[in-house]
Parts: structure tokens; C-alpha cells; sequence
């Protein structure tokens, strides 16, 4: 039964207009700026007129050796946390489904990690890893483990130091996401597939992971991007140091732009950002349709 | 998720595998390893919460000692002081509490009536914005913030709280649609058609039926709104220059020097207060919100 369906297609409009104005004043129009702009010469603070230079800037951009290396951390980071945390956060959540006794706990703490600024979480973390004063030192020496190192300031420690800040932040909401859609598996199904004698592995392959796969996906693919074009956690922890082994694409754009000026060349790292996790993703979701098509 | 049903959930009649023996020793130890995994898991996740409070409340003679503790021998409110003394941390505070209640507000009021029409109606356009959901989440910030700078550049209004907030709208948008949506469509139909029914306009149909029913998901969306503005760094980094203006986030970054040397005392004492309202805020809507987020990943 559709009752005056016309009155709200007229109505729809007086309804729409106001988010779809700032929506493609400022969100897709200076979209597509940006993207003209990687084009340009742009620079701040220069009165000469802005010039059209083509594709220069993707040419200097494939010879910058920098932004490549800044680029291969990039991955490295957005994989090294994305991955761990949906391992991590896929056992969590089977072992929070359990009902166990201090899942309560589990849970109420996992909105901590979520409302910190991602300033907080940054410096919250230096704390924890600074050299003298800081306690990860002090329980590795207690136990009998390392003599105290730098382990944001050494070249070798500093990706994979804000690589575990990385997990931790994501892991409680990854865990509360994916815990939820365990929740919604046919329990039927589950008893059903006991009692016919099947093992933990294939309940978990033939029920739980055909229900849980849409929010799986869903929150890794989002994580991957989140982490991919992720900047203020570690701009807090180590701005890109030491000797840029953490510099990721954002903080190398961010400093192209507003430390030096060169907004077209910044405007064209984000366009190559952009590209990337362009191809990351229909690879990704290729997948999903065609496993999807199976079952 | 417990849900009176039998843990092990066998339904009644059912004759129980036969146990083979051992399988209950194997089920206890089974059971220990899950505790263990748990309590593994709290400490990694308490660990670091506990030492920003640990170095919170620790005066500096004991910061400079090579062997930290855990507990404070010594605790003290002074770093709290000393934080305000040294940066503008009640004014920053004030500028986070106005930009974030300013942009939470605009953005429910602007993609309430948005997310209303999406949710009921089909059409090319709700399928063009819920693209556009997804795909704005794929762009990194450069991309947007500098055609953003420019433009609020020409209108004046780089390094004010106005500019800001305006990014802050158009930056919680997609979310705030992508969770409005599914609030309204966990509104049932029938209830507005049965209104309908009886003689109410389609006016009176949503302020009298769906508004109350949509209220509490509205609420949580703009307290969402309201944490991401008041923990967002970025935008706030690139658009506020003058300190005065600076949000908080901004100006804990100043705690640490140039050298990355810090005062850890205070800069701990600031970040822990920096977390307050937004903690806070979260523990009251934790379970809306992340209702509000599947609801709108599960269903469109």
C-alpha cells in the first residue's frame, strides 16, 4: 500500500537540498579541483597566475624516489595493521561470542581506543615506548629481555613499532564489528551442523563464515583505506622519522603542501594515493563477486 | 548474545555424542586457553591506558628515574597545573566544545531530512549519494584539503573557527547519512502508512510518527558527529595558524618540542583530559552507534 507517494517526490527536493548543496560545493567540486589541480604548477603564497602543465607532475612524480619508498611504507603499514587486525579481532570476537566471564570488560573497554583523538592514542604511546621512562623498557628489563632501546627513534623498530599502535587502535572497533555480525549466524544452523558431527573448522567455514563474510569484508576493506591514507596517529609518534622509515604518503603530501608550498604536486601524490587504493579495492571486491556468485 | 538458550545450545532430544574419554579434560583446558587468550587481550588493551595515567599523576622526580613504576609513590596534581600553565588548554578546550557542538548540529539538522528520502525511496539519486558514501571514504585528505584551503582562503576564513566547522559538516556527512539511513529504515512503513490511513498529512506523519522513533538514532549520530570533530587533527593542523584558535588536539602537539623532546608529566595530564568528553560522550551511545554503523552497512 503506498499512500501519497507523490507528495513526497515533490517534497523530496526541499528534503535533499541541504546536504546535497554542501555535498557537491564542498566535497565533490573540490574533488575534482584537487584532481585538476595535480595538472598545475599550484603553489602557496606566489602571485605569478597558476599555469597548466599536463602531466608534468606525474612525470617528476615517477622519478621521486622519496615518494615511492614513502609509498612502499605506505603498504607496508596499511597491510601490517589491517592484516593482524582482522586476525586478531576475528579470534576475539569467536572468544567474546562465547560468553565468557570477562567479556563484559572486553567489550566496555573496546570503546576506549575508539573515542581517544588519534593524538591522544599517538602520544599515549610515546610514553609507553620512550626510551628511559617509559614502561615497555622497564617490563622487557624486568623480565630479563633487552637493555633498553629507542624503539620509535631506531631505524629498524619504528615501522613496526607504530605498526602495533596501528592494531591496537582498530582492534576493538574490528572486534565489536565483527563480533556483532557473529551474532547475527543462524544459531540453528551452528547446532545443527554439531550434532551432525562437524568439527570447529568446517562449522566455521560452512555456517559462521558465509554470514559473517559481508561485515568481514566491509570493515577490512575500510580499514585498508583508513590505514592507507592514515596521518595523525603516527605524525604524533614519530612525524615520519626516523629518517622517513615511517614517512607515509599522507605525512609526505601533507609536508609537500604545506610545508613547501607545492600544492599540484601534493594534488598529484593524492591522485596517485587515490589510484592505489582504487586498484586495491576492485581487486578486492572482483573477489567478493565472484565468490559470491558461487555460493 | 546470551539468550537463555543452553551453552552448548544442544537442543532437547537430541542424544549427545557419545564422550570419548579425556574429552572433558580436553574441554577444561579448551576453556582455560580462551581465559587466557581474554586476559591476554585486556592487558594489551589496558596496558598503555594505564601508564598515560600512570605518568598523569607522577611528579617529576619519579618521570626522571631510569626505573619507572607502575603506581605513583608520589602522586601528585601538579602536572594538571603545569599543563594549564603552560598551553592554553581551557581556551582550546572551549574552541574543540564550539566547532564539534556547531558541526554535530548542521550535520544532523542537514542530513536528517537527506537520509529520510535515501531510506525511502529507490531512486537514481540515493543510489549516486550512497556511492558516493562509500567512495569518499577511499580519498586521502590532501586531495580535498587543498582545493578547501584555497577556496576558504578566498572567503576569509582561514584560521577561524567558521571555516573549520564547515569542513567539519561536509566531513561527517557520509557517515552521518550512512547511519541516519539506517535508523529511518528500522522505522516501519506500515506505522506511517497507517497514519496515513487515518487522515494525517505526510507533514504531520513525520513530526508526530517517525521523528519520535528516529529521535534516539539522531542523537547518536550527531554525538558521533560531535567525537569525531572533537578528536579530528588533520584539518584542524592545516586551517588553524593563531594558538588562541587552535583546538585541542593542535595543541597537545605543541607539548612536544621541536626536538621531540616532552614534558611528559603534563603532556600525559592534557591527553588524559583531552579524552574525557569523548569518552564519556561514547560510554552513553557505545551500543547505538555501533548499531547505527552495521545497521548502515548491513542493510543498503
Amino acid at each position: 500500500m503506498r499512500v501519497r507517494q507523490g507528495v513526497l517526490d515533490r517534497g523530496a527536493w526541499f528534503l535533499v537540498l541541504p546536504a546535497l548543496v554542501p555535498i557537491l560545493v564542498l566535497s565533490v567540486g573540490p574533488l575534482l579541483y584537487g584532481i585538476s589541480l595535480a595538472f598545475t604548477d599550484a603553489q602557496s603564497g606566489r602571485t605569478r597566475a597558476t599555469q597548466w602543465i599536463g602531466s608534468l607532475n606525474f612525470r617528476d612524480l615517477l622519478h621521486d624516489t622519496l615518494f615511492w619508498e614513502s609509498f612502499r611504507i605506505g603498504l607496508v603499514w596499511a597491510f601490517g595493521v589491517t592484516v593482524p587486525q582482522f586476525l586478531l579481532a576475528l579470534g576475539l570476537a569467536s572468544l567474546l561470542n562465547q560468553g565468557l566471564r570477562l567479556g563484559w570488560l572486553a567489550r566496555a573497554l573496546a570503546i576506549v581506543p575508539w573515542a581517544m583523538p588519534e593524538v591522544v592514542v599517538g602520544i599515549m604511546w610515546r610514553l609507553v615506548y620512550h626510551p628511559d621512562a617509559g614502561i615497555l623498557n622497564e617490563t622487557l628489563r624486568s623480565v630479563g629481555l633487552g637493555d633498553g632501546r629507542d624503539w620509535l627513534g631506531g631505524l629498524g623498530t619504528a615501522l613496526p613499532a607504530v605498526i602495533v599502535v596501528g592494531v591496537w587502535a582498530g582492534l576493538p572497533t574490528t572486534t565489536v564489528a565483527l563480533l556483532a555480525g557473529l551474532q547475527n549466524t543462524p544459531r540453528e544452523l551452528h547446532e545443527a551442523a554439531q550434532v551432525d558431527g562437524a568439527g570447529a573448522w568446517r562449522r566455521f567455514r560452512a555456517v559462521t563464515w558465509p554470514a559473517l563474510r559481508p561485515v568481514a569484508l566491509a570493515i577490512t576493506a575500510l580499514n585498508f583505506i583508513w590505514n592507507f591514507n592514515s596521518f595523525a596517529l603516527v605524525y604524533v609518534l614519530t612525524s615520519g622519522g626516523p629518517g622517513g622509515r615511517t614517512r607515509l604518503p599522507m605525512l609526505f603530501a601533507y609536508e609537500e603542501a604545506f610545508r613547501y608550498g607545492q600544492f599540484g604536486y601534493a594534488a598529484a601524490m593524492g591522485c596517485v594515493m587515490v589510484a592505489v587504493v582504487a586498484v586495491c579495492l576492485s581487486v578486492f571486491l572482483a573477489g567478493r563477486l565472484t565468490r559470491g556468485a558461487e555460493s | 548474545m546470551r539468550d537463555g538458550r543452553g551453552r552448548r545450545g544442544v537442543p532437547v532430544g537430541v542424544p549427545r555424542r557419545t564422550a570419548h574419554p579425556g574429552s572433558r579434560v580436553v574441554r577444561r583446558a579448551g576453556r582455560a586457553a580462551q581465559y587466557a587468550a581474554l586476559l591476554a587481550y585486556l592487558a594489551f588493551l589496558a596496558f598503555p591506558l594505564l601508564w598515560l595515567l600512570s605518568t598523569a599523576f607522577k611528579p617529576p622526580r619519579e618521570l626522571g628515574s631510569s626505573h619507572p613504576t607502575w603506581i605513583p609513590r608520589d602522586p601528585t596534581f601538579s602536572n594538571f597545573r603545569q599543563a594549564f600553565d603552560e598551553q592554553p588548554l581551557l581556551r582550546a578546550g572551549l574552541n574543540s566544545l564550539l566547532v564539534a557542538l556547531a558541526a554535530a548540529l548542521i550535520a544532523v539538522l542537514v542530513a536528517t531530512p537527506m537520509a529520510y528520502v535515501l531510506a525511502r525511496r529507490r531512486t537514481r539519486l540515493a543510489r549516486a549519494v550512497s556511492g558516493w558514501v562509500v567512495v569518499s571514504q577511499a580519498f586521502p585528505f590532501v586531495l580535498l584539503i587543498i582545493p578547501l584551503f584555497l577556496l576558504l582562503k578566498n572567503l576569509r576564513l582561514i584560521d577561524s573557527p567558521a571555516g573549520l566547522v564547515i569542513v567539519y559538516v561536509v566531513w561527517a556527512l557520509p557517515f552521518a547519512l550512512w547511519m541516519l539511513t539506517g535508523y529511518v529504515r528500522a522505522v516501519p512503513r506500515e506505522l506511517e502508512e497507517a497514519a496515513a490511513v487515518d487522515g494525517a498529512g505526510r507533514l504531520r506523519t513525520l513530526v508526530s510518527v517517525t521523528a519520535p522513533l528516529l529521535a534516539p538514532g539522531i542523537a547518536a549520530t550527531a554525538m558521533f558527529a560531535f567525537v569525531t570533530a572533537w578528536n579530528e587533527f588533520f584539518f584542524a593542523l592545516v586551517l588553524l595558524k593563531t594558538p588562541e584558535r587552535q583546538t585541542l588536539p593542535v595543541i597537545l602537539t605543541h607539548f612536544i618540542g621541536a626536538e621531540g623532546v616532552a614534558d611528559l608529566g603534563p603532556l600525559a595530564a592534557a591527553s588524559f583530559l583531552a579524552t574525557l568528553p569523548s569518552l564519556v560522550v561514547f560510554a552513553f551511545v557505545q551500543r547505538r552507534i555501533t548499531g547505527g554503523l552495521l545497521a548502515g552497512a548491513v542493510k543498503s
